[in-house]
């Protein structure tokens, strides 16, 4: 044990253009679907549902507040919309969200793109990177974050028929694939343990995931052997899985291309709390702003590519 | 045109209307009168003359929908509600009571008749956009009627609402400013004048309407006029008046959000009752 159980393959596909050939697949049988966008289309990868399916798909400018509220009436007369901007911009419509979505019971799907630090040039304005601490407190409200193109096609997939709301959070950047196509099946609320091992255990999610694979194989080299959970739904989160990878390896390591303050992170902890407390330790951005650079330069400089959270865990390991 | 019979019916009812509304928030002890009391007339209008709905199916799908975006106002919903057969006149006293549907504003997931969670004020209205491209994608004749607050006007995601509605050409949309003039801190012309409101929905491409909000033949006639316009979604202006139909109550900003005392109650069913009676007697002359 200790090598990856299921090593990357070599496809690497952003999870938002995942999402946008989904939705076009999708739309050809389920009349239901429906896509709003805010102006971004070309950017959340909902273009090309716009163009394929023009009576289904609402342009609404850039009035973010007005499409969330719209979208929840679409909902509540039976459609099932998928809401599109950037996860920054999903975010600033809290308000929205939480009343006309959540309190409203409308079964909206908000699908937040270019979220983390990997969006790159662009610099903070434009990254979610506090989305999934705010989405996780509604009631009600689903989290998803996919590691790779077949997980984002899963979830996309379930979420047809989810009942209630969700969020659905994309990237800009191209992810290594980290699940296994063959029968590949997507289970909400359910982790998956990518690498096994007994040192202690890295749970990631989303952009985090390849990375982290990749952290596991260099710690593998040096004679340690971390297991590698792939949280893709943060909320509801699975406790189970957490509490057995607690008890077998005693220290967590929680990855996040997201603030430590409430993300993923804070969702393990409170996970384990009252379960089975042990060390974790929270590594993502630690309320700080993101800034311009390259993906790849912001992730080396963040500490969340392979080397980084290789690093990090090695002094985990050793306090 | 209403006949004879129907307006004499709308205008006995209205009273026994405003007594049941003040008397659910006299007994939830708080709640918003003024608003519930300008926005009546239109409810009533609405859900006994206008609408096409059934109160033993409220998810019936072809129903027409009415989304309250101020959500404040909602005694007077529940109130119209409960006479229109949805649910008993007797639940109307637990407004606001823990573990009672009747919420201090729609919460829709509990009382299955209220379209949509408002009193986050902006946002009803953008829901009933949502519902009219929802019922027109699926070939529905449904309307979709909406009320807003002159106070709520001040929110911005009315005018991005505004802007979105013709945009669609949504014919099927009717939405009522209930211009009472009054917000919880002040007139809207002293806190954040909208005026001149009518100019600013036209520029917007609405179908304007202005009205007197408790004259029932106006108000008939301008949802059937929004009815017949094609190609633009209609916005109806009616002119209302804060407290109607209580003398201490009307245009008195005071009123805005608080309940009246038991003593207050007794004063104002007595003098609701008195209006009624006169109307009574006017019409058996």
């Amino acid at each position: 044990m200790g090598a990856p159980a299921q090593p990357i393959t070599g496809t690497s596909v952003a999870s938002r253009d995942a999402f946008g050939e989904a939705i076009v697949r999708l739309g050809e049988t389920h009349e239901e679907l429906v896509v709003l966008d805010a102006d971004l289309s070309e950017s959340t990868r909902s273009k090309k549902f716009s163009q394929k399916y023009p009576e289904r798909f609402f342009q609404m400018g850039i009035a973010e507040s007005n499409m969330v509220s719209v979208a929840a009436g679409l909902a509540l007369s039976g459609h099932v919309p998928f809401c599109c901007s950037f996860g920054a911009f999903l975010t600033g419509r809290f308000d929205q969200i939480r009343m006309s979505v959540c309190y409203s019971a409308a079964s909206v799907r908000l699908v937040g793109s270019h979220c983390g630090v990997g969006i790159g040039e662009d610099g903070y304005s434009q990254m979610g990177l506090e989305d999934i601490a705010l989405m996780r407190t509604l009631p009600t409200m689903a989290v998803i974050q996919p590691a790779d193109d077949l997980e984002t096609a899963g979830a996309v997939e379930y979420l047809l028929g989810h009942k209630g709301p969700a969020y659905l959070r994309t990237t800009r950047q191209k992810l290594d694939r980290v699940n296994n196509p063959d029968g590949y099946k997507f289970q909400f609320g359910k982790g998956v343990t990518v690498v096994d091992g007994t040192d202690l255990t890295i749970v990631a999610s989303g952009g985090t995931v390849g990375p982290a694979v990749n952290a596991a194989k260099q710690l593998a080299g040096e004679g340690v052997k971390a297991r590698v959970i792939n949280i893709h739904t943060i909320k509801p989160i699975d406790v189970d899985l957490l509490v057995k990878a607690a008890r077998e390896t005693k220290r967590i390591l929680t990855v996040e291309d997201h603030q430590t303050t409430g993300g993923l992170g804070g969702a393990v902890c409170e996970a384990l709390a009252d379960k089975e407390p042990v060390r974790i330790y929270r590594h993502g951005l630690h309320d700080v702003f993101g800034e311009s650079g390259t993906p790849k330069g912001l992730y080396e400089h963040f500490k969340l590519d392979a080397a980084g959270i290789a690093s990090v865990a090695k002094e985990f390991l050793a306090k | 045109m209403l006949d004879n019979a129907t307006l004499e019916t709308l205008r006995r009812r209205s009273y026994d209307l405003r007594i049941d509304n003040l008397t659910a928030i006299t007994a939830g002890e708080s709640g918003h009168p003024g608003g519930t009391l300008s926005a009546m007339d239109i409810m009533q209008t609405l859900f006994f003359v206008e609408m096409s709905h059934r109160p033993k199916e409220p998810h019936w799908p072809d129903r027409d929908r009415f989304v309250l975006s101020k959500g404040h106002a909602v005694p007077a919903l529940y109130t119209v509600l409960a006479h229109a057969g949805y649910f008993s006149r007797d639940l109307l006293p637990t407004l606001r009571h823990l573990g009672s549907p009747l919420q201090g504003h729609p919460a829709n997931f509990l009382l299955p008749s209220m379209e949509a969670s408002t009193g986050s004020l902006g946002q009803g209205f953008s829901i009933a956009i949502g519902m009219a491209l929802g019922v027109r994608l699926d070939g529905r004749k449904s309307r979709v009627y909406a009320m807003i607050g002159d106070g709520e006007s001040e929110e911005g995601q009315i005018w991005e609402a505004a802007m979105s509605a013709p945009k669609y050409k949504l014919d099927n949309l009717c939405v009522i400013l209930d211009h009472n003039k009054g917000q919880i801190d002040g007139y809207v012309k002293d806190v954040m004048d909208i005026e001149p409101i009518a100019d600013k929905w036209r520029a917007f491409n609405w179908n304007v309407l202005t009205i007197d909000g408790h004259d029932y033949q106006q108000i008939a006639d301008a949802f059937a006029k929004a009815r017949d316009t094609k190609g633009k979604p209609t916005f109806i202006i009616a002119e209302t008046v804060k407290g109607k139909g209580v003398s201490f109550m009307e245009n008195k900003i005071g009123w805005h959000g608080v309940a009246p005392t038991k003593e207050q109650l007794a004063q104002a069913v007595a003098e609701l009752q008195k209006a009624q009676a006169a109307l009574s007697s006017k019409g058996a002359a």
